[in-house]
């Protein structure tokens, strides 16, 4: 998914969005497509929450779509991506499976993980999505055994590692940065900063805002994207990876973005005292997902939302019908065989 | 390396803890070893000396000392297809590996139903005597038995070390690899093809009516020493060494002490929620309420271990104090016996010099 040569739109090319006047409408469509699959399952998880019907804990990627979707379009298809618990964006903008999502947190025999992992621990090996953890960072090292092995068996794929900003205060963190560069392992790190570990704002959790700087020391190169701008996101991913395609060791890339939810569950939690609804405001204004779709012609656009809604409600019926694990199910998985 | 009497080929534990995995290499280019200082001059007390030469710096390789990450990059290559085998010179510093071994190496395979799996193994020694004090010495292997997802392997000797190694390295889940320090220069018969011993395979090294000793790792050097002194006061031990304690063979175990209805086991580490005790739970289940049962642990004393002799003489089990509880447990009604201190003292260790 590269730059078009030319512009259906008549893009006004300066602040958010600049990129996008570079590319065509199909290019448009694919950013749109994703986004809206992203943002509707998850809405759609939120309307079913309350209802009990999902057996799991959810942590909605609502409002960071973007960080998702602008790196998976930087990857190839068969490249890797290492999610997070608050990991649904990176598993669907990797092409892992709808319906075995859905069934996964309805703690289903048809879901993914065959209901014994949940929201926080989705996996899709056939669409190289690594498994992802509750435990903060904990992926990060894991992706890295991916990278080695990629490296040593030469298969030219590049690992996208996703984590939070939380996840850049364990030591584990700053352990994979050293061991990545020493390495030169094919790693994008991708930290997506929504400037909140549960309820405490990065400002009580780290002594400077130079976590750009930090890394660069490591050797690689380092980005930090602000905007939110799902084509800026994708252009400056898409920079980094041909670097780590090309053997040069890993890349970084901060992205910016902001959790429009609370920590966990659909709901808001602007009344709790910890945040501002402006920042809300602030983000929302500048919201890829609505600023792309007025870009799109309306009969395309509707197109997209239609065949996503029907895969959405097909996975959701899915889900619904599905049967539950049975007993014995508990005891198959402990050992490998 | 020598030949037996016998005609069989005696090789030290160390070098068969080298061969199993120099076999390994040879056979399947999917497993490497890594760990800080497998390649240099030393390589672990001999264990990976050597390796480096042979299959190149992408196979063997140094780490930072970042065992967090270096554990997680093990259950990332792994998963991804690879056979790691991840060194540690000290089990100590296994407590730096928690999270990956207890959140990530364990459960995956499991809580992603099934589709990865974390064949991969992490070897690491237990250091005694000569000063090794709190941080050099623990035997934790309890801690990884409890734990769903892990296997662990503390194999007593030469024979059983190559084969359990080759059969970790095969195995489809992670293994903690638990090595005794003192072991390292003993010898037993070790065949020069590949064998392996497998997972749940236990091994019993005396037969006898009176009691039952299962002994875990170093252990059951001591406690064959301790079996010699038995048999010159007419007590006969059956002495049975797990060699692997997850999974467990307790059915040979079960199955003695229906027999002898005694049953001591001696561990290489704190009794408290230890192996021992998992041992002692398993066969209070199987047994009691069918007859007199006399159960006893012995292992560390509920201390942090000293570096001072003469406080670490005290600390340890040694073949002195397990005759005597055997003794006490088979002839409840006399008391006093005590062995000749001057034959409780393994002969290795009169041998040994540090540093390590």
């Amino acid at each position: 998914m590269r730059h078009g040569e030319a512009s259906a739109n008549d893009a006004e090319g300066r602040g958010a969005f600049a990129l996008a006047k570079q590319y065509t409408t199909d290019v448009l469509a694919s950013f749109y497509e994703r986004l809206y699959l992203v943002r509707r399952a998850e809405e759609r998880i939120g309307e079913i929450y309350p209802s009990d019907r999902i057996k799991s804990p959810v942590h909605l990627s609502i409002g960071q779509e973007a960080v998702a979707v602008g790196i998976c379009l930087a990857l190839r298809e068969d490249d890797i991506v290492s999610g997070t618990y608050r990991g649904h964006a990176a598993y669907l903008a990797h092409g892992g499976d709808l319906r075995g999502m859905f069934a996964e947190l309805y703690g289903k025999d048809t879901g993914v993980a065959r209901g014994k992992g949940g929201s926080m621990h989705l996996v899709d090996m056939t669409a190289r999505v690594l498994g992802t953890s509750a435990v903060v960072g904990s992926t990060v090292p894991v992706a890295l055994g991916f990278a080695l092995a990629q490296k040593a068996t030469n298969t030219g794929r590049v690992v996208a590692a996703f984590f939070g900003d939380g996840a850049t205060e364990e030591g584990v963190f700053y352990e994979s940065l050293n061991f990545a560069a020493l390495r030169s392992l094919p790693v994008l790190f991708v930290c997506e900063n929504n400037f909140l570990a549960i309820h405490e704002p990065i400002a009580k959790r780290q002594a400077t805002d130079r976590l750009v700087e930090r890394v660069a020391t490591f050797g690689m190169p380092a980005v930090r994207v602000t905007s939110g701008d799902v084509f800026e996101i994708e252009d400056k991913a898409a920079s980094l990876v041909e670097h780590v395609r090309a053997g040069r060791g890993p890349a970084f890339l901060e992205c910016h973005t902001y959790r429009w939810r609370e920590h966990v569950g659909p709901g808001e939690d602007y009344d709790a005292g910890y945040r501002d609804r402006s920042a809300l405001a602030e983000w929302q204004a500048r919201d890829p997902l609505a600023a792309l779709a007025a870009r799109l012609p309306a009969n395309r656009r509707a197109e997209i939302e239609m065949e996503i809604e029907r895969r959405i409600e097909d996975a959701v019926a899915f889900a619904e019908r599905s049967p539950e694990p049975v007993a014995e199910e508990l005891f198959a998985h402990v050992y490998a065989q | 390396m020598s030949m037996h009497s016998n005609g069989h080929r005696m090789l030290s534990y160390v070098d068969a803890l080298r061969e199993a995995v120099a076999q390994e290499m040879e056979r399947d280019e999917r497993v490497f070893v890594m760990g800080l200082d497998v390649d240099d001059h030393k390589g672990i007390q001999g264990s990976t000396r050597g390796l480096v030469d042979r299959f190149g710096p992408d196979r063997v390789f140094t780490t930072p000392l970042s065992e967090d990450a270096m554990t997680g990059v093990a259950v990332g290559a792994a998963m991804a297809g690879m056979r790691p085998i991840h060194v540690h010179i000290r089990m100590d510093f296994l407590m730096l590996c928690m999270n990956q071994l207890v959140n990530m190496a364990a459960k995956s395979h499991y809580m992603y139903g099934g589709q990865l799996r974390v064949p991969m193994v992490v070897r690491s020694m237990i250091g005694k005597s000569w000063g090794q004090g709190a941080q050099h010495s623990q035997g934790l292997h309890s801690l990884f038995m409890h734990v769903p997802g892990l296997k662990v392997a503390a194999p007593s000797n030469a024979h059983d070390a190559k084969g359990a190694l080759v059969a970790a390295i095969r195995d489809e889940n992670p293994v903690i690899f638990v090595e005794h320090r003192l072991l390292y220069p003993t010898e037993a018969a070790v065949p020069e093809e590949l064998y392996t011993v497998e997972p749940g395979r236990s091994r019993v090294w005396t037969e006898g009516d009176d009691i039952t000793i299962v002994a875990i790792s170093n252990m059951v050097v001591e406690t064959l020493k301790a079996v010699e002194l038995l048999q010159e006061v007419g007590i006969q031990a059956q002495v049975i060494d797990p060699i692997w304690l997850q999974p467990l063979d307790m059915e040979p175990i079960v199955r003695s002490v229906a027999r002898t209805r005694r049953l001591l086991v001696v561990d290489n580490a704190w009794t408290n929620c230890g192996a021992s005790a998992e041992i002692a739970a398993q066969v209070g289940e199987a047994l009691g309420g069918l007859g007199p049962l006399s159960i006893r642990r012995t292992g560390f004393a509920p201390t942090t271990c000293p570096p001072a002799p003469s406080l670490e003489r005290h600390f340890y089990p040694d073949p002195g104090k397990i005759a005597a509880a055997a003794y006490a447990m088979v002839r409840p009604g006399e008391t006093g016996w005590v062995p000749d201190a001057s034959r409780t003292v393994l002969g290795y260790q009169q041998a040994f010099r540090g540093p390590f």
